[in-house]
């Protein structure tokens, strides 16, 4: 909602300068999110009138004018480049000494050796527009020698309100006015509305068919109207400043209207239309050219104005194109002035994809008391710019919306917003916005008018008190509550603990959309049927991810091509394997690649493999021990990629990105990653503490040649199953193929330690407990000590 | 006897003069080992009469003595000099840099996120959480925001395919649906936050197509308005750690609150909006069963990405969504 400050200050003239106004609308709730002058600083501007125009000699473009700027005496001379100056216009001319926008002196000139006394102005010079073409052309009794911003009326501001949906009132310049005047106790002056005088018969019957829909038509035929008359420049100047491009009187005259009352209204040539007019249902299929342009195939759900043809207009909304009024053509019109239901209005701007001043409007609701008068006033308006000779105002009534009366408990005020007013306080804040209060004790009885739709319960009036007090007023009551601890899981770690977790092993958190390429799930998930937006913002964000690899993999592309060498990256996320809430489980996924450490002295650049990210992997788990189980998965390469398993159940994958993934995103190498459910890495085991044994442990390397499709955890598994309870740790500290060991074998060394809690461990007990773990080893897996 | 005291002379100069222990042993060894002079001189005493043997034996020993102490400390000088070589050799340049991994970090608004949800935990709210595909019900309609409402259209929603039962599935517009959902599942007092993304069609500067939200949520009886902005006011000069921060709350419209405000705060280039809250429509607890008669309560929504550019003084809210690592490494 955009209007000029002047057109306000004409309805209600409250004693603030702009700024306060501005500051008083805001905290009123209708927010001022923009307030500029109505044109740039400019100075020494004057009306002129061009007396003589002749040929520049040395420029074929040019034109040297004799100009009277009202400053008596001889005329002045100027050089003027417009095409359209011609002897007799009126335009602006910036004297000698101006300075326009864009801080442009005006000197005295030579032009080609012609001098000059000044500029005759363009609007696009002075600011006045976005765009002009030539000089700024003054109506034929604009008085020359005034200065022209007094005459353009330019020291005014520009508001533009950003309005909330619950404050249609607000819509229209009488609506802020009688808002502005409850907030400052100052006067509203109501344009003051005449009926017209009725000079003719002519009329047209009007049938409500769908009354809930549309129970009060206002109508009205005009003729011998004048389409092609000049909008007057005080009109052509409010619209414009409301952001409305004048266009034919008529139309500029129902806008305007629109403004003033917020009323939409509607003109139709009258004598296109045939027959009477019935407010309807469309039948689906039916077809009606709109304003626009568009070729609208009507559905059953959208109401219509129509006549014997057929629907002209879509009701609220816009008007039809065929029975559109013609500037050059119309000579009848016949006005509308509806309220339309904002249920049948709501959501079809959005289902078509446009809409109007008039169906946001009606959407939020229109005031269903105004209409008659809008009509007299948009009448008073026609006869006076276009003329003609008006018929009488007809209307279609049905059962109006009832104003329900809502009763304000005073106590239930204190109770919700924490101050305490009395009854009379309340009362008089509730009649300044125009409601009817009733009183009955504590309660007040509360009607609202009908132009606010916005109050229905008890809670609407509370905020109206509220608005009215002001919310700067309420005080601020530290808050008072039971004092409970919040409860603490041991089992449960906050998700914040592993992302530090990781940040400590020098990982970078990152946050990338959900929504992704679908080929990245095709790839990374071989996942055909993921989870697709209706309306994606584009094409390569059209589905939700299953999985946070692409959005890693991207993001080390991108800071690959930043020149970064080395990347560590997770990132914390729902993924969406269906649409169900217990299909949105949070991952926490993460992705190393290029040197294990960053280019430092003193260290061998060896880059980031399986391994190290396995550790990272196990140091995130850790005191729980995972298995680590060889598995397949679309992102990875077959040979190198684990499923990660806690207590058998898989909670996770890690591997090097597939080779053939590696060279269809041009990776110059395989980053490794892995993604893990994160209510597994979460999850802790209470800690209940053992005794520490007192006794000296021993340590027994164990070497052992097997086949080389023998995994280390099948030894470790096999080992485990023999050990006897006073072997207390088992780990491989070495792989090893080479000399010394047969083609197609391996060596693995395995550190054996042996500890008793209850006595120092004897040779033969030691040497029995060996040999049970290799027996169980050359048994199973064909594996030969290594001496 | 002054070749006695000519012998120790020798020695002493001798001892003074050695640089290495092995040069040392030798000369001990030529003054106190078995030939050594000294201990020659010793040999000699016993063909002296007794008189002149004890006189000549003190004289002996003395210088004996005074010889040992100056080898003994000499020898600690050299000990102590070929440590003080060795320590010299081995120095270090201390300025070299330190080896091994580096440290990585958290996104910034993880940890704007972190140190809102702690200033709320301390007053003991609990967070929750909820899925970010909705159904139309948790997003819209149980906020008190039905079909074709006009508020919709201030929430460009993403739609997501493959609702059941006919119900329009969303990418959640705001983290207002957890409150919903706690709500169904709880009953007063209750006294959360939920964190979280949320998603709304449009992307330029100052706008992401997924963002972060953080929603509040306070009912039991007697919470008020008043209660509301002190809790507001509090956590914003806490978080800003500014006593004298200017907070103000104006008028606005949420369908899902009844006495609705927007906050600003007052920056050093004017007023700043940083969140919306209001007291929770009666509507809304009916909606999850809760007697709005009994409970009041307030609910509002930050923006956690909007918290997080002014808390760092970053300006093009994209950044956050570019993951170039020089910009976030400065996050540590």
């Amino acid at each position: 909602m955009k209007f000029s400050e002047s057109w306000l200050r004409e309805l209600v003239n409250p004693a603030l300068n702009n700024a306060e106004l501005a500051e008083l609308l805001t905290m009123a709730g209708l927010e001022v999110e923009e307030n500029d002058p109505a044109a740039p600083a400019f100075d020494r501007v004057v009306v002129a009138q061009v007396l003589e125009v002749r040929k520049h000699e040395n420029a074929e473009k040019l034109n040297v004018c004799q100009v009277d700027a009202g400053l008596g005496g001889a005329p002045l001379q100027i050089v003027c480049g417009a095409p359209n100056v011609a002897p007799g216009v009126k335009v602006p001319c910036a004297l000698v000494g101006a300075s326009l926008p864009g801080d442009f002196k005006i000197k005295e000139a030579k032009l080609r050796g012609v001098e000059s006394f000044g500029m005759l102005c363009s609007a696009r010079e002075l600011g006045v527009s976005e765009e002009s073409e030539g000089l700024l052309l003054l109506p034929a009794d604009a008085p020359v020698g005034v200065s022209f911003r007094d005459y353009y009326q330019l020291d005014d501001r520009i508001l533009t309100l950003k309005l909330t949906p619950n404050r249609a009132d607000c819509l229209s310049l009488s609506g802020i006015a009688r808002e502005v005047a409850a907030l400052t106790d100052s006067r509203y002056s109501p344009v003051a509305i005449q009926p017209a005088a009725v000079t003719i018969d002519a009329q047209r019957a009007v049938h409500l068919d769908v009354p809930a829909a549309c129970p009060r038509y206002v109508g009205r035929v005009i003729q011998g109207v004048n389409a092609a008359a000049a909008t007057p420049d005080w009109m052509r100047r409010r619209l414009e400043r409301s952001g409305i491009r004048s266009i034919s009187a008529l139309v500029d005259i129902t806008n305007y209207v629109l403004m003033e009352l917020g009323q939409p209204m509607h003109a139709f040539d009258h004598a296109k239309l045939k027959g009477d007019v019935h407010v309807r249902m469309a039948v689906a299929g039916e077809q009606l050219e709109l304003l626009n342009g568009k070729q609208l195939a009507l559905e059953a759900d959208m109401l219509v104005i129509a006549d014997g043809s057929g629907p002209i207009a879509l009701a609220g909304i816009m008007g039809g194109m065929p029975t559109s009024v013609q500037a050059g053509q119309t000579r009848d019109v016949f006005l509308e002035s509806a309220y339309f239901a904002p249920a049948v209005i709501n959501g079809k701007a959005r289902r078509l994809g446009f809409g109007s001043d008039s169906s946001h409007r009606y959407e939020r609701g229109v005031d269903f008391g105004n209409c008659r008068q809008a009509m007299e006033r948009a009448t008073e308006l026609v006869l006076a710019i276009c003329g003609g000779q008006a018929g009488p105002l007809t209307e279609a009534l049905a059962e109006l919306p009832a104003r329900a009366p809502v009763t304000l408990r005073v106590p239930r005020v204190a109770r919700v917003l924490g101050i305490s007013l009395d009854v009379a306080q309340i009362v008089a804040m509730l009649q300044k916005l125009g409601l009817q209060v009733g009183q009955d004790g504590e309660r007040l009885i509360v009607t609202p008018p009908s132009y606010r739709f916005d109050i229905n319960i008890e809670e609407d009036l509370i905020e109206e008190v509220a608005r009215l007090y002001g919310y700067d007023n309420v005080p601020t009551r530290a808050p008072s509550n039971s004092l409970a601890m919040l409860k603490q899981d041991g089992k449960l770690r906050p998700a914040l603990a592993v992302k530090l977790a990781l940040a400590a092993r020098d990982f970078q958190e990152i946050v990338s959309y959900a929504f992704v390429e679908a080929q990245w799930e095709a790839d990374f998930a071989a996942n055909t049927a993921p989870v697709k937006l209706l309306n994606p913002i584009a094409s390569q964000m059209s589905v939700m991810r299953s999985t946070l690899i692409g959005g890693l993999v991207s993001t080390l592309i991108a800071n690959l091509n930043r020149k970064h060498e080395r990347v560590r990256l997770f990132e914390v996320a729902r993924v969406f394997h269906g649409v169900d809430a217990n299909q949105q489980p949070e991952k926490l996924a993460g992705l190393a690649y290029g040197p294990r450490l960053h280019e430092q002295w003193g260290a061998t650049a060896t880059r980031v493999d399986f391994y190290d990210l396995k550790a990272d992997v196990e140091a995130l788990l850790a005191p729980r021990q995972a298995r680590f189980e060889k598995a397949e998965h679309p992102a990875f390469h077959p040979g190198r990629c684990a499923n990660i398993l806690l207590d058998g159940v898989v909670v996770g994958v890690m591997g090097e990105l597939h080779p053939k993934w590696v060279q269809n995103y041009d990776l110059p190498a395989a980053p490794v990653l892995f993604e893990m459910d994160l209510a597994a890495l979460i999850q802790r085991d209470l800690i209940a503490a053992k005794p520490v044994s007192k006794f000296q442990p021993v340590r027994r390397d164990l070497a052992f040649v097997v086949d080389d499709a023998v995994q280390y955890q099948d030894i470790l598994d096999a080992m485990g199953s023999a050990k006897s309870p006073c072997v207390t740790g088992i780990e491989g500290f070495d792989v090893y193929r080479g000399k010394g060991v047969p083609e197609g074998k391996k060596s693995l060394a395995f550190k054996v330690i042996l500890q008793d809690t209850q006595k120092t461990l004897s040779d033969a007990e030691i040497d029995l407990a060996v040999s049970q773990l290799v027996a169980a080893l050359q048994q199973r897996h064909d594996a030969q000590l290594r001496s | 006897m002054s070749n006695v005291q000519t012998l120790l002379d020798e020695g002493l100069a001798a001892l003074a003069a050695t640089a290495d222990p092995v040069e040392l042993e030798n000369v001990k060894a030529k003054y106190l080992g078995k030939s050594g002079a000294l201990t020659e001189l010793l040999k000699q005493l016993g063909a002296l009469p007794p008189e002149e043997k004890r006189s000549q034996g003190a004289v002996i020993n003395q210088a004996k003595q005074a010889f040992e102490a100056a080898l003994n400390g000499r020898r600690e000088a050299i000990a102590a000099e070929k440590l003080n070589q060795q320590l010299a050799a081995e120095a270090l340049d201390v300025t070299l840099p330190g080896r091994g991994n580096g440290s990585g970090g958290l996104h910034p608004v993880t940890l704007v996120k972190e140190r809102i949800v702690a200033l709320f935990q301390s007053m003991g709210f609990e967070v929750a959480d909820g899925p970010e595909i909705e159904g139309d019900w948790h997003n819209f309609e149980a906020l008190n925001t039905p079909k074709d409402h006009p508020a919709r259209s201030m929430q460009d929603t993403f739609y997501v395919g493959g609702g059941k039962d006919g119900e329009p599935l969303v990418l959640r517009t705001h983290t207002s649906p957890i409150q919903v959902r706690y709500m169904e599942n709880h009953k007063p007092p209750i006294k959360i936050v939920a964190p979280g993304r949320v998603y709304r069609v449009d992307s330029d500067a100052t706008h992401s197509p997924m963002f972060h939200q953080m929603e509040g949520l306070w009912v039991a009886e007697g919470v008020s308005f008043a209660d509301l902005k002190a809790t507001l006011i509090d956590f914003l000069r806490r978080f800003f750690e500014r006593d004298d921060l200017q907070v103000r709350f104006r008028p606005s419209f949420f369908p899902f609150t009844e006495t609705s405000a927007e906050v600003d705060v007052l920056g050093e280039r004017g007023w700043l909006e940083v969140g919306g809250c209001g007291m929770v429509h009666p509507n809304v607890l009916r909606n999850v069963g809760i007697d709005p008669e009994q409970f009041t309560g307030f609910a509002f929504g930050i923006g956690l990405d909007r918290f997080a550019m002014l808390y760092y003084g970053v300006n093009d809210l994209r950044l956050f969504f570019d993951n170039d690592l020089t910009f976030l490494g400065q996050f540590r």
